[in-house]
């Protein structure tokens, strides 16, 4: 049913990697993607495949999961190592027709296809092992340091599991108007996609007025509760480190300093 | 002293008018005059535009009088410094359930309220448990509220006011959008509130059956005060409550049609089970005679 649509796509499971503070798996996550980019070698990306790995076992979540998430870019990446293999300059490798495959252009290629790559399923570990509870909440508190240059944060994490709140509701309600609008003869299946489109219109109108209502009333009962903004609130709770915490950090610089030494030490 | 206090309570609503310049207003409450002892229960009656809503958002501050002045536990809604203060003592819940609720999970939801007051971490753990409790919501702590009946929602949204730990609660129309059951499960926690904890309780309602309980009742009508009372003294005054197309409930309804075809009943019957007895009563009655 409708009603069970999950945002995200996290995966219940009883795991370290679960346990682990938000803000442990955001900052390892972007740590992650940036070693990706930053150390550029055969030897640096079979640490990060091996750490990758590790993290996937430790998580427990089954793989065919973390693939799930590929299927999305395949195009992209197609695209991506067609471009580099062809159309980078340099010492030319194989020759189809007017198009040169250079070895700088396969280097490059094979390069990208596993950034992406890894990209992707590194973030799926983290969407999979944390709710877009736990994400907004290790944003609002890892993020509070912006504060200081008046980004609203706390807001911005307000805003953000209100519309996980609301996303359901909101798909329920088009349901109930697409079928209210069924009844009464409207056609949402047939014709091409530009009158699919167009029968989408009044089902639009209709869904505006309810969403500003609904923003409207949920605005009073959150003033009626006390609600002033993020200044002097507590949390029923509140984010600590733990000591898992303190290992996964250890753990991420133990990785970065494998990656730059495998970089330096082995240099291809 | 008076938790609830209303003095010439005047509202007018302002609206943009056709031409897009003139202001219409249209008033919704002309001249209310309210004084709720604390640990009451208090029904408000009356039909759609009647003002009883707009009424109730006077206590919470969430409208502020045109003119004349509200009291809630002697502090004016007016004083913007006390609007924390003043929803601390007067909670509120809505209409519709789906659109109050603020956290995903139902027990984040509870704690929204002391969140935003500053309560101390471990107290609020403290005051959820026990308002869910309460409520009877506490096995649906960690359920999605999209999950839960509108009865059940409803009932999360008062724990959530309760956990604020107000002195005094104005319920809006909380049954509207319930089926019986959902109905019958709210009013029964709100009930239970009541007694148990002496919280100050404000029912808008247009469902008559839910009014029996209640001490007091005030009728609305066209932004005004019809008739107030207990529930026996206003639905002794079937004539007048139909004239304003005002319902009573259905056994009252009932034994008003009796006693006029002539059986001997007395004014004001509630319960089916007064009924039955007043009948009984009356059945007594002719034998003795005859």
């Amino acid at each position: 049913m409708i009603r069970d649509i999950t945002i995200g796509q996290y995966y219940p499971a009883d795991s370290v990697i679960h346990r682990l503070d938000p803000r442990t798996k955001l900052v390892g996550t972007l740590a992650f993607i940036l070693s990706l980019f930053l150390f550029r070698s055969y030897a640096a990306y079979l640490v990060a495949t091996v750490f990758l790995a590790g993290v996937i076992r430790a998580s427990k979540v089954p793989f065919k999961f973390m693939v799930r998430g590929m299927k999305a870019i395949v195009f992209l990446l197609l695209i991506t190592v067609v471009f580099n293999m062809f159309l980078t300059p340099g010492e030319p490798l194989v020759r189809i027709w007017k198009l040169t495959v250079t070895r700088e252009g396969l280097e490059l290629a094979i390069f990208m296809a596993i950034r992406l790559t890894y990209l992707i399923i590194g973030s799926s570990v983290m969407t999979l092992t944390t709710t877009p509870n736990q994400l907004t909440d290790g944003m609002e508190k890892g993020l509070r340091p912006l504060n200081k240059l008046h980004v609203p944060v706390h807001e911005m994490a307000m805003i953000m599991s209100i519309a996980l709140r609301f996303i359901p509701i909101l798909l329920e309600e088009t349901d109930k108007i697409m079928k209210a609008q069924m009844a009464r003869g409207a056609d949402f299946e047939s014709g091409g996609v530009i009158k699919k489109a167009k029968s989408m219109v009044p089902l639009l109108v209709p869904l505006f007025i309810s969403a500003f209502r609904r923003a409207n009333d949920l605005a009073m009962a959150m003033e009626a509760r006390g609600y002033h903004g993020g200044e002097g609130r507590t949390k029923m709770k509140p984010l600590h480190y733990q000591k898992r915490d303190r290992a996964a950090y250890l753990t991420l610089v133990v990785y970065l300093l494998a990656m730059y030494g495998a970089k330096r030490i082995a240099g291809f | 002293m008076s938790i609830i206090q209303a003095k010439k309570l005047i509202h007018d609503y302002q609206k943009i008018g056709e031409d897009g310049k003139t202001e219409v207003s249209s008033r919704a409450v002309d001249g209310v005059d309210l004084d709720i002892a604390p640990g009451q229960f208090i029904a408000i009656l009356g039909h759609n535009g009647s003002g009883k809503s707009t009424l109730a958002k006077h206590i919470n501050a969430i409208l502020l009088p045109t003119h004349g002045t509200v009291y809630v536990d002697g502090m004016d809604t007016k004083d913007a410094e006390k609007l924390e203060d003043i929803r601390r003592t007067a909670g509120m819940v809505f209409q519709n359930p789906d659109n109050q609720i603020i956290g995903t999970v139902v027990d984040e939801d509870v704690a929204f309220g002391p969140e935003n007051m500053g309560v101390p971490t471990p107290e609020i753990l403290s005051r959820v448990e026990s308002s869910l409790k309460s409520v009877g919501m506490w096995e649906y702590r960690d359920h999605s509220p999209n999950r839960l009946s509108g009865g059940q929602k409803q009932r999360v949204a008062i724990a959530g006011v309760v956990a604020m730990e107000p002195k005094c609660i104005v319920l809006d129309e909380p049954t509207a959008m319930l089926d019986p059951m959902g109905r019958k499960e709210v009013i029964r926690a709100a009930q239970k509130l009541n007694r148990e904890k002496q919280v100050t309780i404000l029912l808008i309602t247009h469902y008559m059956e839910e009014v029996i309980e209640a001490d007091h009742v005030i009728v609305m009508d066209q932004g005004k005060i019809l008739m107030q009372g207990t529930p026996r003294e206003v639905f002794s005054r079937v004539e007048e409550l139909k004239e304003h197309r005002l319902d009573v409930p259905q056994v009252t309804m009932l034994a008003y049609e009796l006693k006029k075809s002539g059986l001997p009943l007395p004014d004001g019957i509630l319960t089916v089970q007064e009924l039955v007895d007043a009948l009984d009563a009356a059945r007594a009655q002719r034998g003795s005679a005859e």
